[in-house]
């Protein structure tokens, strides 16, 4: 934009109708590039919440119709027992999804932040895992937690008989082995985040507690973790977000077996929709997921916001 | 002078084709038929079809259970530019046709007689109010058992040929250190099981009422209480890795002498051809226990959408009356393991199994104890099978659920799903 400016007013020749497309186009150019994107976005974004919203209300099966039958389909979600269950599980696995990796990130990267050598080569090591895609780990945890495969075999066969862990096969405990999964995937990440984040502090604070005499653990609980609480809240909103559109993970690892015990709302959704011939019903399930990211995102945005507009 | 003749023939072919190139049309066909065996039965087909002067455009997409399949179909039919022909099963077909997008095939079906070739309880299926919109490709018989009489040999047992013989057999085979079931469990694979027992306790009348008319009495029957007990039952000869294990690897474990016994579609012989086993030496095919006079089936269909051409619906028309035709009901059944729907072929190049299947298929047709699968979408729609599925797999996992309680859960969901 400047470069066209400049240019105008160099060559004074330029007749008052030039400069006046030029202005003219100095004015719109930045709504015409943004507005393609623009408008994909609405569409293909919105557009399409709304459609859903629609469809969640007709008696759609095998293909879209629009015969409306108000909110039955959610009456119908909420007397399904698989969808309870999968409501169930995403509070299970997200709440210990992202309270483990909140930890334990926070707790790598303050043992990484200590200033160690070959700190570059472990940070990788740690935040490797993010690099593959959920259903290639999926696939090794559920080799690695196949009883008769993975871990149980190897402790057996070195001599421990009765050595016991089949929770990928026990209803009742396989969702906390998508919990394991999940967590060996993101923490590293998480730990990136806090890293940075502690790095970000202004070293001169740390210095003056030290010369006050504080302890170390007392400078971290009182100035240094409360100093990163917005990276907790941007890793709050990243591992919520990963939780609820869980999919790729439960599909490789479980395949929401055994049974329907560890079926997630994303898993449900994509089922209905697709292979059950019950649009409706699958439509139904996306508009609660997209509630629930709704009911965690405007908190965090609201509280965003107005700390900006203070600041 | 043969050779000549040989090198001859295309170009003869070819010009017939060209002669014929005014009536030539393309078909569009989408298939999930991707494996080995599968892709080389379909280029049969190609094959038949080309000769005739056709051309035929492949729209394969992978994935065995044809979910991403349908995914795709629904979203050309949609915007209004269907392939000629797609492999759609089952109750499905009628969904299709009532939204008015299958082509009417009868002129063909008439040409081919296939109202005499095919039992009633096939091309019910087949059509919509009365016309064919479908063609049958191949018969799958679902409830079979496969056995390895070298496991029953040594734990000095018969193969079980009732669901009140099972236990004892089965308990003999466990003593003697093998599994007494191969099983995957994945909820398909649950419902082959549970439609086996359901069919092998309760007879093909009460299979019907309860899986074909959906009758909630039936469901909520004493019968069906039973029935999930035993089903309930088969969990201890079960060994415990078999959450999300597929089909196949069950399969090999009745192959290599780990388990005894599997309850599975005949796709599974395609297993043991593969491991170089002869059937009736290396393995057993025996009907589930319980039901040998009656035929769970499982029928593989192409069903025919509405086009504009009229080069391409003679293309089309060509296609359905190929798939119907001998040539190609022997070659790909011979392929897949299935047996061909056509009846009266011959069968001199098919194995013990399959003759069995034949057998079985044309006496259970004659006596109506021909059934159609619930476990592979051949008796009821989608979503109503998807709500005996979830019934079915969440019972045989969940151990503090009482069959009664599974039973008013089924005859709840299948109200709820209807």
């Amino acid at each position: 934009m400047r470069a066209i400016s400049m240019g105008a007013h160099d060559r004074p020749e330029a007749t008052a109708k030039a400069k006046g497309g030029l202005a003219w186009l100095e004015r719109w150019l930045p709504k015409m590039v943004l507005a393609p994107t623009f408008v994909m976005m609405l569409v293909f974004i919105y557009g399409y919440i709304i459609w859903t919203a629609v469809l969640s209300m007709t008696n759609s099966r095998f293909l879209p119709s629009y015969d409306f039958v108000g909110l039955l389909q959610y009456e119908k979600l909420f007397e399904n027992d698989r969808w309870l269950v999968a409501c169930t599980n995403l509070g299970v696995f997200g709440g210990l999804f992202i309270l483990v990796c909140l930890a334990l990130g926070v707790f790598l990267a303050i043992l990484l932040d200590q200033k160690i050598r070959q700190e570059g080569a472990i940070r990788t090591i740690y935040l490797y895992p993010m690099a593959l895609s959920f259903i290639v780990t999926g696939t090794a945890w559920k080799w690695m937690l196949n009883p008769g495969l993975g871990l149980e075999k190897v402790v057996r066969d070195m001599g421990f008989e009765s050595f016991t862990f089949d929770w990928i096969v026990d209803p009742d405990m396989a969702i906390y082995t998508l919990v394991i999964a999940a967590v060996w995937q993101s923490s590293g990440f998480v730990m990136a985040m806090f890293l940075a984040g502690l790095r970000g502090i202004d070293s001169s604070i740390i210095q003056a507690a030290q010369i006050d005499g504080a302890s170390m653990p007392k400078i971290y609980r009182r100035i240094i973790l409360p100093s990163l609480r917005p990276v907790f809240f941007s890793a709050f909103i990243i591992l919520s977000h990963i939780a609820i559109k869980s999919f790729d993970l439960v599909a490789a690892m479980t395949g929401g077996g055994p049974g329907y015990s560890t079926d997630l709302p994303a898993t449900f959704m994509y089922a209905h929709s697709f292979t059950r011939s019950q649009i409706g019903l699958g439509s139904a399930s996306a508009m609660l997921m997209l509630g629930g990211v709704l009911a965690i995102l405007i908190p965090y945005l609201y509280s965003e916001l107005r700390g900006s507009r203070n600041g | 002078m043969k050779r000549i003749k040989k090198a001859l023939a295309p170009i003869v072919l070819s010009g017939i084709a060209a002669a014929t190139s005014a009536q030539a049309g393309e078909v569009e066909v989408l298939h999930w038929w991707t494996s080995g065996g599968e892709a080389a039965s379909v280029a049969v087909l190609k094959g038949l079809l080309e000769k005739e002067g056709h051309t035929w455009k492949d729209f394969a997409v992978a994935g065995g259970g044809g979910e991403s399949a349908m995914t795709v179909l629904k979203s050309r039919a949609v915007s209004g530019n269907p392939p000629a022909a797609a492999q759609i099963k089952g109750l499905d077909i009628q969904e299709w046709a009532n939204l008015g997008l299958l082509a009417n095939l009868d002129s063909v079906a008439k040409t081919g007689n296939w109202d005499k070739l095919l039992p009633e309880v096939v091309s019910n299926v087949m059509k919509y109010e009365n016309h064919y919109v479908a063609v049958p490709v191949n018969v799958h018989r679902v409830n079979w058992l496969w056995a390895n009489p070298d496991v029953f040999r040594k734990a000095g047992v018969g193969i079980p040929t009732t669901w009140e013989e099972f236990p004892a057999a089965a308990d003999a085979i466990q003593k003697a250190g093998f599994i007494p079931l191969a099983h995957g469990g994945q909820a398909w694979q649950d419902a082959t099981l549970f439609e086996a027992i359901a069919l092998g306790m309760g007879g093909s009348e009460f299979y019907n009422k309860a899986f074909v008319k959906h009758d909630a009495d039936t469901l909520k029957s004493e019968k069906m209480v039973k029935i999930f007990e035993t089903f309930k039952s088969m969990r201890k000869y079960i060994d415990k890795d078999a959450a999300g294990r597929d089909w196949n690897i069950a399969t090999s474990m009745v192959i290599n002498g780990k388990a005894a016994m599997q309850v599975m579609g005949d796709w599974a012989k395609g297993e043991f051809t593969a491991a170089g086993k002869k059937p009736g030496v290396d393995y057993m095919c025996l009907p589930a226990p319980g039901t040998s006079g009656q035929f769970t089936f499982n029928i593989d269909s192409f069903a025919m959408f509405k086009l504009n051409s009229d080069a391409n619906v003679k293309a089309q028309d060509a296609m359905a009356r190929l798939i119907m035709e001998p040539t190609f009901q022997e070659t790909f059944n011979l392929n897949k393991g299935s047996i061909p729907v056509r009846s009266g072929m011959a069968r001199d190049k098919f194995d013990s199994c399959a003759e069995a299947s034949m057998d079985a298929f044309n006496a259970a047709a004659s006596t109506g104890d021909l059934v159609p699968s619930m476990a592979h979408g051949m008796s009821t729609t989608s979503y109503i099978q998807g709500a005996i599925y979830d019934v079915v797999t969440n019972f045989f996992n969940d151990d503090s659920q009482s069959a009664k309680e599974a039973v008013n859960k089924l005859a709840q969901a299948v109200k709820a799903a209807m």
